[in-house]
Parts: C-alpha cells; sequence; structure tokens
C-alpha cells in the first residue's frame, strides 16, 4: 500500500511485509463494527473508559476533565472539572441501596492528590477528598462491605461518606500499583515487586469502623507487579496473577502456579530467538492480565498468552499480536479475545481449537494492493502453526479497527452497544455493528414517523 | 435536478427528409405538419420577425426634459450587444407609454408644491416591427433642479422572445421592483442632501440679502425707499418663500411613507456588501430616525461641511444647465448596488425560456422533496427563500412551492384586455373578447383601438387572438391607475373582458399581425395600483387579490394538478375527465404514506415526488389545456411514476401528449405568425437559475459537469470512483499539482450526495495527513502528495486508514478502490455519452440521482422492509425481504444496493435528526477489498 502510493510499486516486498505480526486483509467478514462514531472532547490523553451502567460511561485522561457519555448515540452527557492534573485512577461507585433509584457515583483520583466523588446523573461534584500525602495511584470499591480503598504511598479504607475509616503506614514511595479484593475481607496490593496482603477487621467499638492489618507479603516477582486480576475459578478458588503470570491462591496465598516464560523454547521450540532477553523488561512484562473461568490471558509485551489454569501451561499464544506493546485485553463471551496496543490498532481475536482450523477457510478474495486479485504472499500464520504440536488452541484474527492515529490506551466493551476505544489521539472512538445501527435508525425513523403523525400503517 | 436531460432540437433537415421517406406515411392525424416557414431554410425554433439584437438585454431610459427620451445605458454594457437595434428609437417607444399619473407640482389649492410618491408601473411593450419585447418599468427620481422636481426614467428589459417576458412576468417584475427600490432610496437620500444644501445655501443668501438691505436702510436716511431697496427686499421675500418651500419639500421627502414599504413585497433594498455594512446601516437608519424626528438636522452625519453658495435671484434657465446625471441622481453607492442588481437580472433571465421555466418547475418541484432533496441538490438554493413567495404559510408547502411564481400582487400581467389573445402562461383564464367592442362601459374609447372586423371575427373563430395593430398608432391594450387615484388618463382603453364560459377551447400561442410601425402594449400590470372599478365586476378575482381564489387565477402555475393539496379534487376530475388514466392517478395522497403499502403494491405505486421529472417544459401549456378538459388525454402528473415503472410512464406520456401535440400543431398550422414558445435561440443559451441565486454556483456547475465529462472519458475507472463516492467512501484524489487535484476534486463533486444540509462533504486541497475524523467529514478530499519527511506521513496516513478510502492518484493515473459490477454509473458516467455540453451532463447526472434519490426514499420509507411485520418474524425474513426489495422492486444490482443503502441511511439520520443539534457524523464502512485500477 505505501509503497505504492510512494510511488515505487515496482518491488513486491514490502516493508511492512517483513514484519512477523499477522495481519487481515480488508477483508473481515466476522468483524462487526462497520461503524464508527468519534467523540471529541479531551484535550490530552484519554487513559480511562469506566462503565457507569448499560448505555453509560466515563472517560478520564490527562486532561483532569472527566466527560461522561452515552453509549448508544455518542452523546456528551456532561463534562466533570474539578481535577487540575492528570486523572490516575477511577472507580465506579453505584450504592447499594435497595430504596432508593440505583445512584451512580463515580471517583477519580488525580495527580494532584485529591479524589473526587461525582454523581453520574446530575453531572456534579459530590465531595471532594484533598488530605492526601501522594497521589491516589489506584482506587477500589468493596461493595460487599460498602467501603472503598485508595492505593497511594499507603493504603486508605473509606466510607462511603468519605470519613476515613483507617490507613496503613507509609508502604514504599512508589505507591500501590494494584490491588485487589480477595475472599474473606482481604486485600492483596502490589507494592513494587512485593504483593501484600492486608485484612479489614471490624473495629471492637464501632460497628462502622474498621481496622486494616497486614497479613502476608508474597516476595516471589522479580519485576514490578502491574496488573492484578482475580479468577473467579471453581468454587472457592479465587486467584490472583501477578508478573510473569505467578498464579496464587486467594484463600491461603500459596503459589498454585507460574509461568515465567512466555517466550520459553520449552513452550515454543521453534520461538525466534531475537525476542528473548534482548529485549527491554518493559517489553516483556505483562502489561494487562485477564481471564475466565478456564483460561488467563495475558498482555506480554507485543504478544498475547493464553494460559490454561487446569493444564497449566501455555495453550495458546501470539506473540507479535501487534506492531507494539498491547495495553489491554479483554475476553468476550463469545471466546474472543480483544486487545488493543500502542501501534494504534485494536485487534480481534477469535481462540479456536486447532482440529478446526483446517476447516476455517482463510478468507477468500484476500488480496493486497500491490495487484489485482494476487493473493497476499504472506501466509497466514495460523497454517504455520498447524505443524506445532503443543499448543491445542490457536489465536486467530479475525478482525482489527484502525482509528486511532495513537496508541489505544484501554477500551470498554458494551456488547451489542459496541465497543468504545480511548487513545493517545484524544479521541474516544465508539465502534458498533452498522446493521444493527441501521436497524435502529429505521427504528426510529418510523417512531418519529408515527410521531408526527405521518404514517398510516395500511395492513 | 430535476430536468430534461438533454433537449436537442430536431433541426436537421436531412435527417427529417430520411424519415419521412424511409417511414411508411402517417395517417393524417398524427402527420406534423411543417412548419410553415420551414423552406427559407431556418428552424422552427428561429424567430419569425428576426430582432437585430443578439441576446437579452436591460436598457435604461430617461425622458430628459431637454432632448426628451433618451437611452442611457445598457446592461450588458456592451455595444455589441443592441447590434444595430436603434436604442433610441425604441428608447421613444418605451417612454411614450409611461401611465404614471406622476403629478408633481403646485397642486390647485396647496400653497407650496408637492411631492407626489408615485408607484413604479410595470408593463410590457411589445415592437412587432423591431422583434423586439420588452417589460418596462418606469419609476420617477426627484431632481430639485428638474421640472416638477421630477426626472421620469425607465429600466427595460428587453428580450426578443415575447413568451419570455410574458411568462417571466412576475419575476422580472419583483426583480425590477428591487433594482427601483434600490435606486429611488439613494435617490431619496441624494434628494434630500440636495435639498439641504439648497437650504443652506438659501439660508446664506438671506443673510447675505438681509445685510445688504440693513446696510441700506441704514445708509439710506431720506425716508423713502430706492428702487434698488426695494428690490433687495423683494428678493428676500422670494428668498423667504424659496426656504419655506424648500423645507416643506425636505419634509415631504423625508416622510417618504415607509408603510408601503413594509406592506408591499419589496424592502427597501438591503445592500449585502459587508465593507459597506456602515453605508447600507446609515441608509435603513434612515427611515425611522426621519419619521420621529423629522426635524432634526443632522442628517447624514458623514456629509462634509457644506460651504453655502450665494443664490442669484434669478436662477438659470433650465435649458442652460447641465442635468444631473443619474449616478448624481442617486447616491453613488446605491446607483452601483442597483448596477449589480441589474447585472444579476440580466444574468437570471437570460437563456432561452424553457431553460427558466424548466429551472422553476424543477425548483418548485424540489421543494416538496422536502426529505430527499438535501442529497444532491445545492444547499444554498433549498435554503433561500424564493423572492416570489411572498404570501404567508397558508399554502401547504407543495402549493407555496409550485405556486411560488404566482406572486400575491399582481395576479399574473393581468392581460386585462388581452383579446382572448395572449395565450401565454400569463393568461390563465380564456378572456374572449366581447362582440361589441364599443362597450357602453368604456365610451372613451381611444382611437387606436380599432380592430378590423375581419380580423376581429377571425380569431374570435379561431379564439386565438393576437393584438391586431393598426397604422401607425401606439396600441395600448391596458394600462392601470396609478396610486394616486386619478382619474384614468385618456390613453387608457381597456376593453371589457369576461371569463369566458368555454374553458375547454384550446388556445394556443399567439398570433399577431405584424403592424407597420407600431408598438403594442400587451399587458400593464397594476402594481399595487387600482384596478379600475369597471373591471371588478368582470374579474373579481384581480381585484379582491387573493392568490388562488380560484384555480384559473394562478397564471403562472406549472399546472394546479401538482399541489398535493388539490390532488384529491383534481384526482376526481381527472378521473372524470378520462377513464382510461385511472389508475395513474390512482396514488394521489399525502406525501409518504402511499409508500407504506404492504410490498405487493410498492411496485405499482408511483411516486409523485418524482413523477414530473418528465415533463418537459414545452408541454407546460398542452398541460394546462388538458387540465381543462378538452383533450383530457394527459395524465395527471402525480400519476407518473419516477423511477419504477418507465416504460409504464412513457407510454401513457406519449399517448397523453400525442393528442395535444397533434391539436396544438393543427391550430398553429394556420396561423401565420406563429411564435413559437422558444423562440430566442440566438441569444445565449446558457441556462440560467432562474433565480438570481448564484451564477457563480451556475458557472461552478458548468465548470464541474465539463470537467466530469473529461474525467469519464479520460480514466477506463471512472464507474469504481464514482461508485466510491455514491457509497459513502472517502476518494482521496493525491497528486503533486494542486490545479490538477482540485479539478478532479471539482469534477467529481458533483457525484457526492450530501450529509446534511450542510455544505457539501469535499475538501478540495489538504497537505496535512489525514485523521479518520477527516473520512467522516469529507467525502471527497483533494490531497497533495509531497516527497518531504512530511509527505511520507501523510502517506503513511493514508496507507494505514486505507480501508476507509479509495485513492485516485492523479499522478500516475492509478485508483485504489473496491470493485463496481453494478448497472447504475455506468448510466450515469457512460464513457461513450453524446453529451457534449458540461451544463447538460450536470443536469443528467442530476436527473440519474434523482432517480436514486427516489429509490432511496421508497426503500427508506417502507417500514417492513426494516421492522417485522409482526413481533416473531425474525431478522433473517426481514433481511430477506429488503434484499428482494432492493434486487427485484428496484432492480438494483450487486453494488448499486451499497449506493442506495448509504443514502438510505443518509436519509434517516437527517430524518431523524432533531433540528436544533447537527447530526452525529458517523462513519460508515464495510471490510471490502480493494484493487487497484490502471490505465
Amino acid at each position: 500500500m505505501l509503497r505504492w502510493l510512494i510511488g515505487g510499486g515496482r518491488e513486491p516486498q514490502g516493508l511492512a511485509e517483513k514484519s512477523s505480526v499477522q495481519t487481515i486483509g480488508e477483508e473481515q467478514i466476522q468483524n462487526p463494527y462497520t461503524e464508527l462514531l468519534v467523540l471529541k472532547g479531551h484535550q490530552d490523553i484519554v487513559r480511562f473508559l469506566v462503565q457507569i451502567d448499560d448505555c453509560r460511561f466515563a472517560s478520564a485522561g490527562d486532561d483532569g476533565i472527566v466527560f461522561l457519555w452515552n453509549a448508544q448515540t455518542g452523546e456528551k452527557l456532561f463534562e466533570l472539572h474539578g481535577h487540575t492534573h492528570k486523572i490516575t485512577a477511577i472507580a465506579p461507585f453505584s450504592s447499594s441501596d435497595v430504596s432508593e433509584d440505583k445512584k451512580h457515583l463515580i471517583l477519580t483520583a488525580s495527580a494532584d492528590r485529591t479524589v473526587i466523588v461525582w454523581d453520574c446523573s446530575s453531572g456534579r461534584q459530590v465531595q471532594k477528598v484533598s488530605c492526601f500525602h501522594s497521589t491516589v495511584k489506584c482506587l477500589t470499591v468493596l461493595q460487599r462491605l460498602d467501603v472503598w480503598l485508595s492505593g497511594g504511598s499507603d493504603l486508605c479504607v473509606w466510607n462511603r461518606k468519605l470519613n476515613l475509616m483507617c490507613k496503613t503506614s507509609h508502604l514504599t514511595d512508589a505507591g500501590i500499583s494494584a490491588l485487589l479484593e480477595l475472599p474473606k475481607n482481604c486485600i492483596a496490593a502490589a507494592v513494587g515487586k512485593e504483593l501484600i496482603i492486608f485484612r479489614l477487621i471490624a473495629s471492637n467499638d464501632e460497628s462502622e469502623g474498621w481496622n486494616v492489618l497486614e497479613v502476608k507479603r508474597l516476595v516471589d516477582h522479580q519485576d514490578n507487579i502491574l496488573s492484578l486480576v482475580s479468577i473467579n475459578g471453581k468454587g472457592c478458588f479465587s486467584m490472583l496473577l501477578v508478573l510473569l503470570l505467578i498464579v496464587w491462591d486467594a484463600l491461603d496465598w500459596t503459589k498454585q502456579a507460574s509461568e515465567c516464560n512466555f517466550w520459553d523454547s520449552s513452550v515454543h521450540p521453534d520461538a525466534q530467538p531475537e525476542i528473548k532477553l534482548s529485549q527491554s523488561p518493559n517489553e516483556t512484562s505483562v502489561q494487562h492480565i485477564t481471564s475466565d473461568e478456564e483460561c488467563v490471558f495475558a498482555a506480554v509485551g507485543k504478544g498475547i498468552y493464553v494460559y490454561n489454569l487446569q493444564m497449566k501451561r501455555v495453550i495458546a499464544c501470539q506473540r507479535t499480536a501487534h506492531d507494539s506493546s498491547v495495553l489491554h485485553i479483554e475476553k468476550l463471551p463469545n471466546r474472543q479475545l480483544i486487545s488493543c496496543s500502542e501501534d494504534g490498532s485494536v485487534r480481534i481475536w477469535e481462540l479456536r481449537e486447532k482440529q478446526q482450523l483446517p476447516a476455517e477457510p482463510v478468507p477468500t478474495g484476500f488480496f493486497n494492493m500491490w495487484g489485482f486479485g494476487r493473493a497476499n504472499k504472506q501466509v497466514n500464520q495460523a497454517a504455520k502453526k498447524m505443524q506445532e504440536n503443543t499448543p491445542m488452541y490457536v489465536l486467530e484474527l479475525v478482525g482489527d479497527l484502525i482509528g486511532h492515529s495513537s496508541a489505544v490506551q484501554m477500551f470498554l466493551y458494551f456488547g451489542e452497544l459496541g465497543l468504545a476505544t480511548c487513545s493517545a489521539d484524544h479521541l474516544i472512538i465508539l465502534w458498533k455493528d452498522g446493521e444493527r445501527e441501521s436497524r435502529l435508525r429505521s427504528l426510529t425513523l418510523f417512531q418519529k414517523l408515527a410521531q408526527n403523525g405521518d404514517l398510516q400503517l395500511k395492513f | 435536478m430535476i430536468s430534461a436531460p438533454d433537449v436537442v432540437a430536431f433541426t436537421r433537415e436531412e435527417e427529417l427528409e430520411d424519415e419521412l421517406c424511409s417511414e411508411p406515411p402517417l395517417p393524417e392525424e398524427y402527420s406534423v405538419p411543417l412548419f410553415p416557414f420551414a423552406s427559407h431554410g431556418t428552424n422552427p425554433w428561429a424567430k419569425v420577425a428576426s430582432s437585430k439584437f443578439t441576446r437579452d438585454f436591460i436598457l435604461i431610459s430617461e425622458f430628459s426634459e431637454q432632448v426628451g427620451p433618451q437611452p442611457l445605458l445598457t446592461i450588458p454594457d456592451d455595444a455589441r450587444v443592441p447590434g444595430t437595434f436603434d436604442l433610441n428609437y425604441f428608447s421613444l417607444r418605451i417612454m411614450s407609454v409611461d401611465y404614471q399619473a406622476s403629478f408633481v407640482g403646485h397642486p390647485p389649492g396647496a400653497a407650496y408644491p408637492k411631492l407626489n410618491f408615485v408607484e413604479d408601473s410595470k408593463v410590457v411593450l411589445g415592437d412587432s416591427k423591431e422583434g423586439a419585447f420588452a417589460y418596462v418599468h418606469h419609476l420617477t427620481l426627484y431632481d430639485l433642479e428638474a421640472r416638477g422636481f421630477v426626472r421620469p426614467f425607465c429600466m427595460a428589459y428587453i428580450s426578443a422572445d415575447e413568451h419570455k417576458i410574458m411568462q417571466q412576468f412576475q419575476e422580472l417584475s419583483a426583480e425590477f421592483s428591487k433594482a427601483s427600490e434600490c435606486l429611488k432610496t439613494g435617490n431619496r437620500k441624494a434628494f434630500a442632501n440636495e435639498l439641504e444644501k439648497k437650504l443652506k445655501d438659501l439660508d446664506y443668501t438671506r443673510t447675505v440679502l438681509h445685510n445688504e438691505t440693513e446696510i441700506q436702510k441704514k445708509a439710506n436716511d431720506k425716508g423713502y425707499y430706492t428702487t434698488q431697496a426695494i428690490e433687495k427686499a423683494n428678493e428676500l421675500a422670494s428668498v423667504e418663500k424659496s426656504i419655506i418651500e424648500h423645507q416643506d419639500l425636505l419634509k415631504q421627502i423625508r416622510s417618504y411613507p415607509y408603510r408601503k414599504l413594509k406592506e408591499s413585497d419589496f424592502h427597501p433594498y438591503e445592500p449585502e456588501c459587508a465593507p459597506d455594512q456602515a453605508d447600507a446601516g446609515c441608509a435603513q437608519d434612515l427611515p425611522t430616525s426621519d419619521l420621529a424626528e423629522p426635524d432634526e438636522t443632522p442628517l447624514y452625519a458623514h456629509v462634509p461641511s457644506y460651504t453655502p453658495k450665494l443664490i442669484k435671484a434669478k436662477s438659470a434657465k433650465c435649458f442652460d444647465k447641465k442635468l444631473k446625471t443619474l449616478e448624481e441622481l442617486c447616491d453613488i453607492y446605491f446607483f452601483t448596488q442597483t448596477l449589480d442588481q441589474l447585472h444579476q437580472i440580466e444574468r437570471t433571465f437570460r437563456g432561452d425560456v424553457c431553460y427558466l421555466l424548466t429551472e422553476q418547475i424543477s425548483r418548485a418541484l424540489l421543494k416538496q422533496q422536502s426529505v430527499t432533496n438535501f442529497l444532491f441538490e445545492d444547499v444554498s438554493l433549498l435554503d433561500e427563500k424564493p423572492p416570489e413567495k411572498q404570501h404567508g404559510g397558508c399554502q401547504g408547502l407543495g402549493q407555496d412551492a409550485v405556486d411560488g411564481k404566482c406572486s400575491e400582487e399582481p395576479p399574473a400581467p393581468k392581460v386585462v384586455i388581452s383579446l382572448g389573445s395572449y395565450k401565454s402562461s400569463v393568461e390563465c383564464v380564456p378572456i374572449k373578447m366581447e362582440q361589441e367592442i364599443e362597450d357602453p362601459q368604456e365610451p372613451k374609447m381611444t382611437e387606436s383601438v380599432t380592430f378590423e372586423q375581419q380580423e376581429n371575427l377571425d380569431y374570435l373563430d379561431a379564439d386565438i387572438g393576437g393584438s391586431i395593430s393598426s397604422g401607425e398608432s401606439i396600441e395600448v391594450l391596458g394600462t392601470e391607475k396609478s396610486a394616486s387615484g386619478l382619474p384614468k388618463s385618456e390613453s387608457q382603453a381597456s376593453l371589457p373582458v369576461s371569463p369566458s364560459p368555454q374553458a375547454g377551447r384550446s388556445k394556443v400561442g399567439s398570433r399577431r399581425t405584424v403592424s407597420e410601425d407600431s408598438i403594442e402594449v400587451l399587458s400593464t400590470c397594476p402594481s399595487e395600483s387600482l384596478i379600475p372599478e369597471d373591471f371588478k365586476a368582470s374579474y373579481p378575482s384581480a381585484i379582491n387579490e387573493e392568490p388562488y381564489a380560484d384555480d384559473e387565477e394562478g397564471g403562472l402555475r406549472f399546472t394546479p394538478k401538482l399541489n398535493p393539496d388539490d390532488a384529491d379534487e383534481q384526482e376526481d376530475v381527472s378521473k372524470q375527465e378520462n377513464l382510461v388514466q385511472v389508475d395513474s392517478a390512482c396514488c394521489i395522497g399525502k406525501e409518504s404514506p402511499s409508500f407504506l403499502e404492504p410490498l405487493a403494491d410498492l411496485g405499482q405505486k408511483p411516486c409523485d415526488e418524482d413523477g414530473v421529472v418528465r415533463i418537459p417544459p414545452q408541454p407546460y401549456r398542452q398541460a394546462e389545456q388538458g387540465l381543462r378538459g378538452s383533450l383530457g388525454g394527459f395524465p395527471s402528473h402525480d400519476g407518473i411514476s419516477g423511477g419504477l415503472l418507465p416504460y409504464e410512464l412513457d407510454s401513457r406520456y406519449l399517448t397523453g401528449s400525442r393528442e395535444v401535440s397533434k391539436s396544438s400543431l393543427d391550430e398553429c398550422s394556420d396561423s401565420t405568425s406563429y411564435i413559437s414558445s422558444a423562440t430566442s435561440t440566438c441569444s445565449d443559451r446558457t441556462p440560467s437559475p432562474a433565480h438570481p441565486a448564484c451564477p457563480v454556483s451556475e458557472r461552478h456547475k458548468k465548470k464541474a459537469g465539463q470537467n466530469a465529462l473529461r474525467f469519464i472519458r479520460q480514466y477506463p475507472f471512472a464507474h469504481p470512483a464514482i461508485y466510491s463516492l455514491l457509497s459513502g467512501r472517502t476518494l482521496i484524489v493525491l497528486g503533486e499539482e494542486e490545479a490538477i487535484v482540485k479539478k478532479l476534486v471539482t469534477a467529481l463533486s458533483i457525484f457526492v450526495p450530501n450529509c446534511g444540509v450542510y455544505a457539501k462533504p469535499v475538501k478540495h486541497w489538504v497537505t496535512s495527513p489525514l485523521h479518520v475524523v477527516d473520512f467522516q467529514k469529507w467525502k471527497l478530499i483533494g490531497l497533495q502528495r509531497m516527497v518531504s519527511p512530511a509527505g511520507v506521513n501523510v502517506l503513511h496516513a493514508l496507507s494505514r486508514y486505507s480501508r476507509y478510502v479509495s485513492i485516485l492518484d492523479a499522478d500516475s493515473k492509478t485508483l485504489r478502490c473496491p470493485l463496481y459490477k453494478g448497472t447504475l454509473v455506468s448510466r450515469l458516467a457512460d464513457h461513450r455519452t453524446q453529451i457534449k455540453r458540461g451544463s447538460t451532463y450536470y443536469m443528467h447526472v442530476q436527473s440519474v440521482l434523482t432517480q436514486l434519490c427516489s429509490k432511496a426514499f421508497l426503500f427508506t420509507f417502507c417500514h417492513h422492509l426494516h421492522l417485522p411485520i409482526s413481533e416473531r418474524e425474525p431478522e433473517e425474513s426481514v433481511v430477506n425481504r429488503r434484499m428482494n426489495f432492493l434486487k427485484l422492486q428496484l432492480g438494483l444490482a450487486n453494488e448499486d444496493i451499497k449506493i442506495v443503502q448509504y443514502l438510505a441511511e443518509l436519509l434517516k439520520l437527517q430524518y431523524v435528526q432533531e433540528p436544533g443539534q447537527g447530526a452525529n457524523p458517523l462513519l460508515r464502512f464495510d471490510y471490502v477489498p480493494s484493487f487497484l485500477y490502471k490505465i
């Protein structure tokens, strides 16, 4: 494409073709997103997207502004101003009161060392807490206990009325990078390379009060912990995963399994050597992990790895899923996986069993721009993997979404409503199913016709 | 958009002969009588009495008190335009029929001279000898130095085509009124200025005289007055009187009845130029402030301080001084504004009348297509309120639109006399002249209106009138009263007329015997004036001035049947009229519901939004006849379906019009001086908008059409490129040279559907890298190709977003875009097309796109195509139904479906969109492979 544009067009081998990144042609039958809506508003990198309810979401970023959007129409609902610095954490906080209408609040923490509670229905600031000594880097709401925690250089526990219940001593200068709720009123906090387990204990004198108690420190990680996720697996099992994928038992905090060397040749005997240790640590660290009942999906560097909990091994991987680091991945209910990356693209993957592969036709008519009907030279990686015997599954690229011109920081999957992606190019893009949207528009059209009285249905 | 694709006159004789030889002779009733003048080697469209000028022009003349009528200037200001046409002579002619009772001076009983604010008078004149017909707009300007303070002027639109003048009378009148108003506003301003100066002069003179008298008084101690002293005293007295008179005049000019302006349709001319805002504002503030404080002296702040002059007691004789020029008479600013306006008028009405009519008709029809017209139409035209549309919104939208031309004020040029002759659309009441010309009601018959009995009978028989001129006299066939309500002038010879009961009679064309040396007043317009009492009886509608009170009045209407409001009544009529056409008229209704029928009917449902596309302008009058029931064969316009069933349509149309044309031709064959409606072939045939809307856009259209034509011929891959545009995929024209890229963009822009009522989503030239937002906003982009590193970025971005765009490389002449296998675009852009002219091709494109729009409209507004009939119906069956409809009912193949779907989405978005807020720009795309096309 580029070569054609630049004017050469003679050489069949373009630069892009040398890259080992799997590409998909322009024909993407399984990609449902055929309509996009660009939401403009932010003036800096948009880093966070958080779902409020079925059709609303909030976005926040380095400009310190929080926007509330309608995921269906793309309408900007509110513009929340209050922070003076970039926003570092955001968490939804819906009230559990059954009596009144469900009240949606969001908590935002900012580099200006404040946490603000916003009311999503009115778009107003409910309360502002500014007694932090350091930037709050993560926020977690414990719905069950009706408290929320803020993690900075120390861990604070707050109740709904924003009273400080208790706090830990100064833990680290770097601050807590991740918080995770565990059973039995426990909290796991990732502090540097350590994972500290805290337990909340109800104070004796007051029914409302809580005390926080450090229970255990887990020090098996070799690098900073960037991501924690709970796996609601079988029965009472709950696990958390940290850097280099150590699966911990959430109850007794023992190491269930660990997978340290994703790029290890034992997993993939034919792994390319250049990916190994020559890369910078950042590129080989786990950026983000997500999970379902069976598998843990980890974004490691440019690749995506699927780790099966029962088999205790990586069952599928895509070592170069993107051109650059994968920032966020999420598992969809339909065995699909979405990943977004610094290269500005969002890719949709499907986890397929290997046996089905031959049956799955490689998209036909897969032409590139260098000539008419000449099939792309690049062979689909899926075909290559058939020869491998170790992984039973394979991640198949079913579609990619290109729209952002810069790193896609995060995305939010709204099911039928589509997908919201936010990026460093200050934009949020709503990706929608064009067919569905068209149908919906028809519906509104006829509703409006009926309203206007223009419609006389003759059956 | 709606226009005949390519109207080509059938003029080549050899073709005609070939056909006559090869074909078996037609039955008598079908044979087309040869045009009587065919033997002269002229085509039937040529004028009989060829005029001496080549194209229409505007003439401004003055009735100078010194030299009599004289031409001042012509627009366009080009000596070649009038050619050998005798402007002096014609000026004399047109100035001699000024009926304004411009009475200014000392009325009996008044102490001071009175200014009379006379209305302009508007007449249509014809000089059949010269072959010139003119709309003449008389106006008077004030001049302090002129006799009676007035200078009569007139502006005339001169054309060789009588029908143009008659049919465009309303428009001409409205436009010229604006120009006149502008001129007069400036004149009042200048006049007031002049008066003030004069007053200062007088004041100064008085002071001087006073002083002199005082000195004399002092010097004179003899006790008696010298003659010198008496003279001085007299002089002083006369100056005093003069001051009072002038003050009174100033007061009068300031108290100009602006009320009239408010009531009438034209407003004081509002200059549009921004730099002149201050001036304009001043001019507009003038009325109010003046009315409020008439005695306030500092009227014009910007008038530099004026040094008064001494006025001689005896003013110079009027022939000694040079009269002010028109430019001096009016403020220079207003003068140029008026000239601009007149140029605009000239541009607007340039060209053949059938273009004007087509333009007006299509414009009117487009107004009705409120749902779809935004797609391909010029937005500016849609937004604009037509100047002719003057009455309130009591009529329905459609009616307003159709009758836009029919202005409220003078209900058609009110062919008050008309001798039942001018079967121009101007007159829609068939007026038959009564046998008794010497009507008792009208004893004051001017001698000129004499008719030879023979001729008279002749045209009464045929009911084809013509003004029959006599001798050398000026025939004054009708006139008006001026607003001052003076008794009718002598020249008025209004013949009594009565609506003809024989409505069915067909009247074709006007016939006029060529007179030796005559000028005929074909009609006059009682602008805002009163209509003589004796007309009221016979012409009630004219007096009441209720437009559309009855059908007969809407003179310039295309046809009343177009009105959806009338449709129901019309339906009955048409059904009665001809049973054959029953089903054609079955689908008349309020806009959309008819499309919401169950599927089976859909194919049969003609779309009244589109139906009239096929009516060429010529049947205009025939249609009217059809309405009158005499021929009855003409299908109702509502019944004609647009794109759905063309064959049916055509056959119906043909059967209908065949009869009409036959009869009309019969009629005209025996008329010796039939003047075709499409006369002015020699005039510039460039179609011009019937509006003074945007000549620039007209030129643009022409240019775009030409470029598009070239593009289609040059590039074999024009089809996929156009398909990209029509299906909403952004097309990027990439090139190094701005001019080439812009040319291509201009050419292709005619295929770009609008996404809303705003400007076209076309960006002519971009140099920075594109973003996804750009594709949302623009559907056609010209992009600069650079060799610098920045240029590489641009290309990188392009390559990244390649799935959203088609790329036309203007330098290497390649195109990268999805495959197109449909049939629609090939009709739109046939590289073997015979169309030569850019404007014609533009019209062709518009007409194809209109069909497309109607398809999209049908598709969008069919309920069951989008929503399930019953709740249990699965989505798949709806999808199936939808695809079946597109394929079978709309006859779309392959990628054409995507075009209609895209247009349908645009329609939906537009309809659903709340009026206040702009639609969220969507970017829809498909994951389809692209191909590289090379020449």
